[in-house]
């Protein structure tokens, strides 16, 4: 997977610059549209750790989100922002470590439809059981922030929260790219045996990689229900796991940023499909066809 | 007693429906190396098929050849035209492709027929309960889906193990170079594979349209445990699908029935379970 040179982060940096301003220009519909993009963008960058870095095709994911977002829920506003991040953060990556070492024993199509099974199972666990609030979905109460944000100041709010999440963890991520935990998950990625024979713990590298990325999507999930104070059990439904992998692919497999790419031109596609027709899953269904067969290097390689 | 009995029959009677999916899915994988999220979607056009055609012609009986024809139609052409060439494609285009052909069969249903929940009924004929035991009685319908897959399920493995062209496709399972060194045609077992397990998928749709309403998205769930069965018995293995169906349909039929919360997570639990004691499947060689 390559990173951007700081020249391409440069040009990442004035994206994010122009999404920073955009209180001062932007309709509040058009900032909402903007935090859909950017908790998306974290949702598919926690799964390119797995997907573009790893080689590893994983479809629990969207079960992590989940677990970040009904944290959310399960902490019911009594805390602030600071206590219920890293709170979906830990819970999101207890049950990745919990579900790793399984799954992992697995490769190939097995790690998939075991991840698959296991993803569906934490699914299953909001949508049959009364943990999370039933099968509906269930308001939530947000955590509280420094001070309180009036219902005119949130989408602002929440767009300059998504942003700087984002940032970091866009951030974060390149650099732990570029040191050896990055190059090893690359060398299992071309060659697990090979990595194996030369001494690599594989087994504890994938893993590693299985839970930060659940974490990173628990991040995810926990900006999802902070931004729309809503969570339901179709936020873990393996549909959203492949949306994910959709925007990986569309954005580019092979690059770091590729998903935040996919992230926001899905979210545009939608946006304007959604004013052509009523007919959703055509739109989507063309353009998965149109990304699988044509778009093979995603946007971040259209030029090479 | 009586009510345990019935119970045991429900789940032998979803099972062997699970078989008739997770077997065509198995042998797809195993043959191909095509990873088919969109099979649990031929299961429901296979109910759709029953429901439009047994309401046209107002014989269920009809339904059940339309459903096996129609899905090796259905797998032969989705083979060539578009399978056929994602086999050697990594595992990221092929879920995206398959999760495509969802989201456009399930458009296509809407287009089509509706999004409405449908009810078929029960063929006259066996509109009647056979007595078990201590007073509780049992649908005759049920009864005779039991017999149509347990018949389906002999006719497979006396095929795959008696027939040369079975030889030709346990072989294509195990070792797909070596049978195209041998010089089988490889592009013709892949066609009917597919084929085959489309059928089997449309056909199970069928049998279960009476026994419950047909509505969208009614194969996801179906999706989901019948890789769940794959991951159990073991890549390509018939015998592993089959006793793996069986056990999963229990475990899910008598959770619903007595632990109606755990249910889903029951059966993932078995799965986590035999990934500890035996990673690649009870039944697999490896």
């Amino acid at each position: 997977m390559t990173r951007l040179t700081p020249r391409g982060n440069l040009l990442l940096g004035l994206a994010a610059l122009v999404l920073a301003s955009m209180p001062f220009w932007a309709e509040p519909y058009h900032m909402q549209l903007a935090s859909i993009a950017l908790v998306a963008a974290m949702f598919a960058l926690s799964l390119q750790i797995l997907v573009g870095a790893a080689g590893l095709v994983s479809l629990a994911q969207a079960g992590f989100f989940g677990i970040g977002a009904y944290t959310v829920y399960l902490f019911g506003g009594r805390v602030s922002i600071f206590i219920s991040l890293p709170g979906s953060l830990f819970a999101a990556a207890v049950a990745a470590a919990a579900i790793g070492p399984l799954v992992l024993r697995t490769r190939g199509f097995y790690f998939l439809m075991a991840s698959l099974a296991f993803g569906q199972m934490l699914f299953f666990l909001f949508h049959d059981t009364s943990l999370g609030g039933g099968a509906d979905g269930v308001f939530i109460t947000r955590p509280t922030m420094i001070w309180p944000v009036s219902r005119s100041a949130r989408p602002a709010v929440f767009l300059l929260l998504n942003l700087a999440s984002l940032s970091l963890m866009y951030l974060g991520l390149w650099w732990l790219m570029g040191t050896m935990f990055g190059h090893a998950l690359a060398g299992i990625k071309i060659n697990e045996d090979r990595m194996r024979a030369l001494g690599h713990d594989v087994q504890r590298l994938k893993l590693a990689a299985f839970i930060l990325s659940g974490a990173l999507a628990g991040l995810a999930g926990h900006m999802a229900a902070v931004t729309d104070a809503f969570v339901s059990p179709e936020l873990l439904d393996w549909h959203h796991s492949a949306e994910a992998l959709l925007m990986i692919l569309l954005g580019g497999i092979g690059a770091l940023h590729g998903p935040i790419l996919g992230a926001f031109a899905l979210t545009l596609v939608r946006e304007i499909g959604q004013s052509v027709t009523e007919r959703q899953r055509l739109v989507e269904g063309v353009v998965i066809l149109a990304a699988v067969l044509l778009l093979r290097r995603g946007l971040a390689g259209w030029r090479r | 007693m009586g009510g345990f009995l019935v119970q045991i029959l429900n789940g032998l009677q979803y099972g062997l429906l699970l078989f008739l999916i997770s077997s065509g899915l198995t042998l797809i994988f195993g043959v191909m190396g095509v990873i088919n999220l969109a099979h649990g979607s031929l299961y429901m056009i296979g109910a759709y098929l029953t429901y439009v055609v047994a309401g046209a012609t107002g014989e269920f009986w009809l339904a059940l050849p339309a459903a096996v024809i129609g899905g090796l139609v259905l797998g032969a052409v989705l083979e060539r035209i578009l399978f056929q060439r994602f086999r050697h494609r990594d595992h990221l285009d092929q879920v995206l492709l398959t999760f495509a052909l969802i989201l456009l069969f399930e458009e296509a249903r809407a287009a089509l027929i509706d999004n409405q929940f449908h009810a078929v009924q029960v063929p006259p004929v066996l509109d009647f309960s056979v007595p078990v035991m201590g007073g509780f009685a049992y649908s005759a319908y049920r009864l005779v889906v039991l017999a149509i897959c347990l018949a389906v399920a002999a006719c497979m493995v006396a095929f795959v193990e008696r027939t040369r062209l079975g030889a030709s496709i346990r072989a294509a399972a195990e070792n797909p170079e070596m049978v195209d060194l041998l010089g089988i045609d490889a592009r013709l077992i892949h066609t009917l594979v597919f084929a085959a397990g489309t059928a089997l998928a449309m056909l199970a749709g069928a049998l279960a349209a009476p026994l419950q309403s047909v509505y969208p998205g009614m194969g996801d769930g179906f999706l989901i445990l019948s890789f769940i069965v794959v991951v159990i018995g073991g890549l390509g293995s018939i015998a592993g699908a089959f006793w793996a169906a069986l056990l999963v349909g229990l475990i899910d039929t008598l959770g619903k029935v007595y632990v109606p919360q755990l249910a889903g997570i029951a059966v993932c639990g078995l799965m986590a379970l035999v990934l500890l004691w035996r990673p690649t499947g009870l039944f697999s060689r490896a």
